[in-house]
């Protein structure tokens, strides 16, 4: 069987969530005996394709065209399917990104395949892929199969492993054609705020409650993520009040994040926050409450102050980290 | 503007899970219902797109009876039209899809809208999945949305950042948190969504290609440990998260 797993790239980089897609991919391409292609697509990006080959692709299918510079749902789509029934592909992997999310379901329509999306867990059971995925905002966990002759599966950012080895892969050319009405969607520009990674695929998470009392005291917040090189996230009752934007939000109806470390200040651990964040490996709460429910699933906590221990942990992590 | 509104209906954010006896779904007893919030985003918006270009807003559910209340609440914050496709069984993302869609080419909108993911199975397949059985363009994640002269510019979220996106109508719009703030319906509007008519169809066959097998809770976070009372606790912490969690 062959498996095909796409990696996303913007200007010329891919994500983390490319390698942990095409690293997951090529564990399955071995369990069921497969071959495993990988999949990259842009303008100008050959160059780049050969780095897959460290994250186990053997071979690279490069889709190179200037109509492809930039995302187009459609585009991507139809080129991705084509390459998919090209090389006949039993499976199709592809990050659950805000790209991958936005294009996978218009590749499944095509290829008639059944899609798990946002899966955390794949397994081989007989000739079966079973996958888990989080569904009530991760308050459980759904176990499903595809039932479909072409299965495709999306896998959430920052949650399967993605360690680079020596490997090379060879490159295979897709000539592109594509109509002006695959175009008629298409990104124009594009404006990513320099400096902190992403909440959804940050390895540590800084966030802050209603506690910090005003958008005037984020410096406590974003002081220490800055240390840590961490993202900040923020509650709802902090992005309602306007002090913080939507996209930092965590919870059933922000962000569902799953980082190494959590550190929750002054958020008192509703239940819709814990739904978003409670897969974190590890949580440290701080907060002066001490029967606040953040603690119940808190790893480490500490009764106490924000506005007395934030500057002390930025500090006490300064000297530890060296900086 | 023909505009159409798809919403589903799906349990309260505070429900606390518990697995049903058939270890595939949830228990739904004792669980209350509600308009899945992304798609309370869609509907005003819906209703924002009417106010300013005219025409009208219909919502539009597939599944069973319940999903009439959701409906009602719809009609409610001031939609016009209500109809049910309605069907008791289990359907994957795909068959939703293909129910609406089948629909939606009876209807001929210039607009669609949908959330950006129902918060039960949080797949966020449905409203794209239209899109393409009815070969239109869509646009997910969307935070902003302004038409002029049937071209559509949307601001997506993507990780960092936003992304501007341009195309045409007719298209699916899948709204995102900071879209807008739903007004609360009015006391009127309660009253008279009581009366208002929902009209009941059978859905068309859908296709199961995804199958529940097993639902189960994760498992438990056991509750850690308090390590201080105050700022003195602070390098304990920094011990700890380096040695013992060794995450830093
Ligand atoms: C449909 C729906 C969806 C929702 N979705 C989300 C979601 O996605 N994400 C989300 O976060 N919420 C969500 N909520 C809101 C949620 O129910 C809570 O209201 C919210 O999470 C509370 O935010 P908070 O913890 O910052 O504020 P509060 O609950 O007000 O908690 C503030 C905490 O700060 C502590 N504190 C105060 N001062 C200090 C100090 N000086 N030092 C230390 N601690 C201090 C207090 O003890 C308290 O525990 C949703 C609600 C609904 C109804
Ligand atoms: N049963 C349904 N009836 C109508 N619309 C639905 C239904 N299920 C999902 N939707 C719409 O599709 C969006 C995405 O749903 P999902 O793919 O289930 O996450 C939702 O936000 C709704 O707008």
């Amino acid at each position: 069987m062959r498996i095909l797993a796409f990696a996303e790239q913007r200007d010329g980089k891919f994500r983390k969530s490319s390698f942990e897609t095409v690293q997951t991919a090529k564990r399955i391409a071995n369990e069921l005996k497969g071959e495993l292609l990988a999949l990259v697509l842009g303008s100008s990006v050959e160059s780049i394709a050969g780095e897959l080959g460290n994250y186990g692709a053997e071979k690279v299918i490069v889709a190179d065209d200037p109509s492809l510079a930039q995302h187009s749902n459609s585009a991507y789509a139809k080129v991705i399917a084509d390459v998919a029934k090209n090389i006949g592909a039993g499976i199709v992997f592809l990050p659950a990104s805000q790209m991958g999310k936005d294009i996978a379901p218009r590749i499944a329509v095509k290829l008639a395949a059944g899609l798990a999306s946002d899966c955390v867990a794949l397994k081989v059971e007989g000739a079966d892929v079973i996958a888990t995925r989080p569904v009530y905002a991760g308050k459980a966990l759904l176990d499903v199969k595809v039932n479909t002759p072409v299965k495709m599966f999306t896998l959430r950012p920052n949650v399967f492993t993605a360690t680079p080895s020596q490997g090379s892969a060879t490159i295979e050319r897709f000539s592109v054609s594509l109509q002006p009405d695959d175009l008629k969607t298409v990104a124009k520009e594009v404006k990513v705020a320099a400096g902190r990674p992403d909440v959804t695929e940050a390895d540590i998470i800084v966030s802050g409650g209603r506690g910090l009392k005003g958008p005037e005291n984020w410096h406590l917040i974003e002081n220490l993520a800055d240390v840590l090189n961490a993202a900040v996230g923020a509650s709802r009752a902090v992005v309602d009040a306007g002090w913080r934007p939507h996209d930092e939000q965590v919870g059933q109806t922000g962000k569902t994040v799953a980082p190494s470390l959590y550190i929750a200040c002054a958020i008192s651990g509703a239940v819709q926050h814990l739904a978003g964040m409670s897969s974190s490996k590890y949580i440290v709460a701080i907060n002066k409450d001490k029967d606040a429910p953040i603690f119940q699933i808190a790893d480490y906590g500490i009764v106490g102050d924000v506005f007395e221990i934030l500057p002390e942990l930025t500090a006490e992590f300064k000297k530890a980290l060296g900086k | 503007m023909k505009i159409v509104v798809c919403v589903n209906h799906v349990p309260d954010t505070e429900t606390k899970i518990k697995i049903g006896a058939d270890s595939k779904s949830i228990d739904k007893t004792g669980v209350n219902f509600m308009l899945s919030p992304y798609d309370e985003l869609a509907v005003e918006e819906g209703l924002r797109l009417k106010e300013k270009f005219g025409g009208d807003v219909t919502v539009l559910s597939l599944g069973g009876d319940a999903h009439k209340e959701t409906l009602r609440k719809a009609l409610a914050m001031g939609v016009e039209k209500a109809t049910l496709l309605k069907d008791e069984a289990v359907r994957d993302s795909f068959g939703i899809a293909k129910g609406l869609a089948e629909e939606l080419k009876t209807m001929s909108p210039d607009i669609i809208l949908f959330g950006k993911q129902s918060i039960d199975f949080d797949d966020a397949q449905v409203g794209t999945m239209v899109a393409e059985l009815l070969g239109i363009s869509s646009v997910s994640v969307v935070v902003k949305l302004t038409i002029d002269n049937g071209k559509v510019i949307c601001e997506r979220e993507i990780e960092g950042g936003h992304e501007t996106v341009e195309t045409s109508l007719p298209c699916v719009i899948q709204a995102q948190r900071g879209l807008n703030e739903p007004r609360y319906p009015s006391l009127k509007g309660i009253m008279s969504a009581k009366t208002k008519p929902i009209q009941e169809k059978p859905a068309a066959a859908g296709e199961l290609r995804v199958e529940s097998i097993a639902l189960r809770k994760p498992e438990a976070k056991a509750a850690g440990r308090i390590v201080g009372t105050d700022k003195s606790a602070v390098p304990e912490l920094v011990r700890l998260l380096h040695e013992e969690a060794k995450v830093i």
